[in-house]
């Protein structure tokens, strides 16, 4: 099992925070993880990225060229990770800010209105929590409750965020067998 | 001991104090500041000392001065601030000081850029600072090794009293990984007779590297050359993978480089190819007998690195002629990805 | 027989390099004497600086580590935090100091670092033999200024001293001179106090003291302590610039 993630977006919508939830929920669930972020001035309100990998043996290349999943929070990172992403692999789209999908007819894409579903739920920047439950849904590979405790413990500091972004993530990890469009 | 997960930045920090090293002066520069703001919140809480300088000079010569009065010392910092250094490095390898130093390599020359290189090979391995003298060189490939290998630093630093440079790159600090620091033991009777604790019921001690008289300065540079040929006995580490017989490609690369042609090997040997890696964990001393050994067992030989071929020069005077040496490599903070490195590797199998 | 005089314990009883007129020996003796006097050194470290003054540790019977030019008192700021239960002093000349040293010693002071710091000012390079330092006077001549210096293009003798007393944070900041029997007294007694502000954990301190280099200057000893009287101390003047009973 070797699961190569690119989490991508703006600065700020908490692209890093949705990838080191993984990647903390995922050595707790006894996988070997990486966590590499994309670092530099770009950081600062540019597009952010993390590659994530989830392996049942020790991760070679934690820098992931082909991806088999892509969590894209905004329009230039669907194009820019799309492309190289491998044949059959998930490419999970906030259509809230994306509104195209990719033209490839091999991956399975998943459109979901992350801020739309965050900001009716309570705060629009637990939109990446929304499309956690995403991830969490079309890769399935670590327990929902070892991801919920994670959550938790990366608001630890703001316990009154906690259920907001629990709540996102239980209804992105719900909805995407009606959003689902190549599924 | 249980595992975390955390950004090699903050293993280095974390591992530095659990080797009982309480004294770390630094310079912010990117990408290893991390370090710096992880220290200055953790030594107090184990009394130690942390000085925020007022330049890299400044972080260096205060290193200098605490290994000066016998205690462990590091600092850190990224490949213009490393040069910036090399001025009280080679006074401290002169000196003969233990001290633990960082190299969070970017891009270069000049400010160049802040994304991860391994272009510091040169600086780290033959050009420290000025004179005849060598640094020990350890290069992790991940955050575990990275926290494995401070520990071993500050010990090899002490048996040798020589200056260790443990190199990484931007992408090893950067990044998180699961890391379980070792239970460490400071080894016992470490002699610190040479240092400046102040002259009572004994002679004054003198931490120098001034030898006016050219007899003296050439014994002292002898007694350092024979420490460089006892670590080349003892010191050198290196790790195989899928060495065989009759390789394809035989792979040389290092650190974090290495982790990303091990996923372009294993899938090349997974369609049938044979393709292994030699990957050298100290860089001084090179191991030059094991990717000789390992050379003569494959078709063809590749250097891979982060940079315009430095390494590489080693891996040709350790092969000797024996198989040509190719070299592949990208610069300027760009990091080939393992597909690239498959590409070269397939031309190179065909 | 009463003894009358006897060399400090501090001081090692060996023959000094130094040229004939050189202050660097009286000097050198104040602080052994301070040494002793404070009952310190056998816990004091002196760090040596780049310039005449390299092979202090041959005279001065305490440890020593030897820095990188400029680099005293950072050296003397990781000892110092690693071991604060040392004494701490570095021996500076101009060029050292005042030239390649100067961000460090800035910074060492700013700190506040508990550390003492000895700082000879004659105004010239004398261990390369006689160039123009940062604090070589207007005019004056040396292999680097063949004409005397001219401000206009080098600009004036820099004032370390006074530099570091205008910053806020407390220290002990002097200036004194070796060049008659009086000022030679004033000068122990504020090395004293320097070295007494570490024993007593209070303050960063330096003690610059104008002194001569008569192979450099082209004078003999004695007309060298004349211009210190007559030329140098109309550029330099003498005083505690800052106390720490001050803030």
């Amino acid at each position: 099992m070797l699961i190569q993630s690119v989490f991508a977006g703006f600065g700020g919508q908490g692209i890093l925070r949705a990838g080191q939830i993984i990647a903390y929920a995922g050595m707790a669930g006894n996988l070997y993880v990486s966590w590499l972020p994309s670092y530099g001035p770009e950081m600062r309100g540019g597009t952010a990225n993390v590659a994530v990998v989830l392996a049942d043996e020790p991760v070679a290349s934690p820098v992931v060229s082909t991806p088999s999943v892509v969590i894209a929070m905004n329009r230039p990172s669907l194009e820019k990770f799309a492309p190289m992403m491998q044949t059959g692999g998930k490419l999970i789209i906030n259509s809230s800010l994306i509104d195209i999908v990719s033209e490839r007819d091999d991956l399975i894409q998943y459109q979901i209105r992350a801020n739309d579903i965050a900001q009716e739920l309570g705060n629009p920047r637990a939109a990446n929590m929304v499309i956690l439950g995403v991830f969490q849904a079309v890769t399935g590979i670590i327990p929902d409750e070892t991801v919920e405790e994670h959550i938790r413990q990366s608001f630890a500091a703001k316990p009154q965020f906690i259920e907001l972004n629990i709540a996102c993530f239980r209804h992105g990890k719900n909805s995407i067998s009606q959003s689902g469009i190549n599924a | 001991m249980t595992k975390v997960l955390m950004k090699g930045n903050e293993a280095l920090g974390e591992a530095a104090i659990r080797a009982n090293c309480r004294n770390y002066f630094a310079y912010p520069i990117t990408p290893q500041t991390e370090i710096a703001e992880y220290m200055v919140r953790r030594l107090p809480e184990v009394g130690g000392h942390f000085v925020q300088a007022e330049s890299e000079l400044g972080a260096v010569n205060m290193v200098y001065g605490a290994a000066a009065v016998g205690e462990r010392v590091f600092t850190s910092s990224s490949s213009p601030g490393v040069a910036l250094m090399s001025e009280a490095i080679s006074y401290l390898a002169g000196s003969q000081l233990p001290a633990v130093l960082i190299n969070i390599v970017r891009g270069g020359p000049g400010l160049g850029g802040i994304l991860p290189a391994q272009s510091d090979y040169f600086m780290a391995t033959k050009a420290g600072g000025h004179g005849d003298f060598r640094l020990l060189v350890l290069a992790p490939a991940g955050v575990q090794e990275a926290a494995d290998l401070v520990m071993d630093a500050f010990d090899l630093a002490d048996k040798y009293r020589n200056p260790v440079m443990i190199i990484g790159d931007g992408m090893i600090g950067q990044m998180m990984e699961p890391v379980e620091f070792r239970e460490y033991n400071t080894p016992e009777g470490i002699d610190r007779s040479y240092a400046n604790t102040g002259a009572k019921d004994r002679p004054p001690t003198i931490v120098k590297s001034l030898f006016l008289d050219p007899q003296q300065l050439e014994n002292n540079n002898l007694e350092l050359l024979a420490k460089y040929r006892l670590m080349e006995q003892h010191e050198i580490r290196f790790e195989e993978y899928a060495v065989t017989d009759k390789m394809d490609v035989l792979v040389v690369s290092y650190g974090m480089m290495a982790r990303i042609c091990k996923t372009a090997i294993d899938e090349l040997n997974q369609e049938g190819h044979r393709v292994g890696i030699v990957r050298p964990i100290t860089l001084f001393p090179f191991p030059s007998s094991a990717i000789y050994k390992a050379a003569a067992r494959a078709r063809k030989v590749i250097a891979i690195e982060m940079s315009t071929g430095q390494m590489v020069e080693d891996v040709r005077l350790a092969v000797r002629g024996r198989r040509a040496v190719q070299f592949y490599g990208r610069t300027g903070g760009i990091v080939p990805t393992p597909a690239e490195i498959r590409q070269q590797l397939l031309k190179l199998i065909k | 027989m009463e003894l009358a005089f006897k060399i400090s314990t501090a001081m090692k009883d060996v023959p000094t390099h130094y040229c004939p007129g050189c202050t660097h020996g009286v000097v050198h003796r104040m602080v052994a004497e301070v040494l002793e006097e404070l009952n310190i050194r056998e816990r004091t470290v002196g760090v040596a600086p780049v310039g005449c003054a390299v092979l202090i540790y041959n005279y001065l019977n305490n440890d020593f580590m030897e820095a990188p030019h400029g680099r005293a008192p950072a050296l003397a700021t990781g000892a110092k935090r690693a071991r604060p239960d040392l004494i701490l002093y570095t021996y500076q000349g101009d060029g050292d100091l005042a030239s390649i040293g100067f961000n460090e010693i800035f910074h060492a002071a700013n700190r506040g670092e508990k550390i003492t710091v000895i700082f000879i000012n004659n105004g010239i390079y004398g261990m390369t033999g006689g160039q123009m330092a940062p604090t070589t006077l207007p005019e004056q001549v040396t292999t680097t200024s063949p004409d005397g210096r001219d401000v206009s293009q080098t600009g004036f003798p820099v004032a370390v001293s006074e530099a570091l007393a205008t910053q806020a944070t407390p220290g002990f900041i002097v200036r004194c001179s070796v060049h008659d029997g009086l000022h030679q007294i004033q000068t122990k007694k504020l090395i004293r106090r320097a070295f007494q502000n570490q024993v007593d954990n209070r303050c960063f301190s330096l003690v610059e003291i104008l002194s001569t280099c008569p192979t450099n200057w082209g004078l003999t000893p004695q007309q060298s302590l004349e211009h210190i009287r007559d030329n140098t101390l109309q550029h330099y003047k003498l005083g505690i610039l800052k106390s720490p009973e001050e803030v």
